[in-house]
């Protein structure tokens, strides 16, 4: 579930960045290559889980399934909690040195 | 237990790179001339001073060439640290979700007890070593596509960022 829900956020993100010039230029490709790079990771993570456990691996219980979600999400707010420290601290459209 | 280490280890080595690369890139500060060179305005004096900046843009002319490919490779290095260290960040919360890392030494809960000590070994040098190596993989096609694009139309070089 943390696997997919991740795997959603760097998709949109990257149509996002394909698509919107102006989200571009905020750096949202740096929040989707961070996406992309957890995706990649929890790929792995999730070969080996079902190398392990085999067919079981598609079958989580709900308990299991409830919490990877809410771990999903909270990746996806850490992923955009970073990726605006990173903006404010470059601040692209100068709107913080305009302001001091 | 803690394959995110792997990857983590590798983003440190390539943004030692990349900040090498980026600070070799940066143009020299230009030399002060002496107080007195301008002041005695003579024939000689402007003849070093055309041959000292006909020397200058020389070695520019032929650093561009090389400044200007670690300036593409630093760029492109970026994004790899990205996904790595975005990648690591984001499962450093998982693993504190699972309490397998805590904010006080020793850090990972498996490095007390041996036996889960070995067992987190064997996963760093099997899943995180695969995770590093994929992401690597999966930087190295971004590169060769974005440089097949930037062969065929030179001017989106620099559109390819960010």
């Amino acid at each position: 579930m943390t696997l997919l829900i991740t795997l959603f956020a760097a998709i949109i993100t990257t149509i996002i960045w394909y698509t919107r010039a102006g989200a571009r230029e905020l750096k949202i490709g740096t929040l989707g290559l961070m996406f992309w790079g957890a995706s990649i990771m929890w790929t792995v993570d999730a070969i080996f889980g079902f190398a392990e456990e085999g067919a079981d691996f598609f079958v989580p219980t709900s308990g299991k399934i409830l919490n990877d979600a809410f771990l999903g999400f909270s990746v996806v707010a850490l992923g955009l909690l970073i990726w605006t420290v990173i903006m404010v601290a470059k601040d692209p459209k100068g709107i913080i040195r305009s302001i001091r | 237990m803690a394959c995110f280490l792997v990857p983590a280890a590798e983003a440190v080595v390539t943004t030692v790179i990349e900040k090498v690369l980026d600070s070799s890139n940066r143009p020299a500060k230009a030399t002060k001339l002496p107080a007195n060179s301008a002041a005695t305005g003579t024939a000689d004096s402007t003849a070093d001073l055309s041959e000292a900046h006909g020397a200058t843009a020389a070695v520019a002319d032929a650093s561009t060439n090389t400044g200007g490919m670690r300036n593409k490779i630093a760029r492109k290095l970026r994004w790899l640290n990205i996904m790595l260290w975005g990648g690591s960040a984001l499962l450093c919360l998982e693993h504190i979700w699972h309490g397998e890392v805590v904010p006080f030494p020793p850090f990972l809960t498996a490095m007390p007890d041996p036996v889960a000590r070995a067992e987190m070994l064997h996963e760093m040098a099997t899943a995180g070593v695969l995770m590093a190596v994929l992401i690597t993989a999966a930087w190295g096609g971004m590169v060769a596509i974005s440089t097949m694009i930037e062969k065929r139309n030179p001017a989106v070089s620099r559109e390819a960022g960010e």
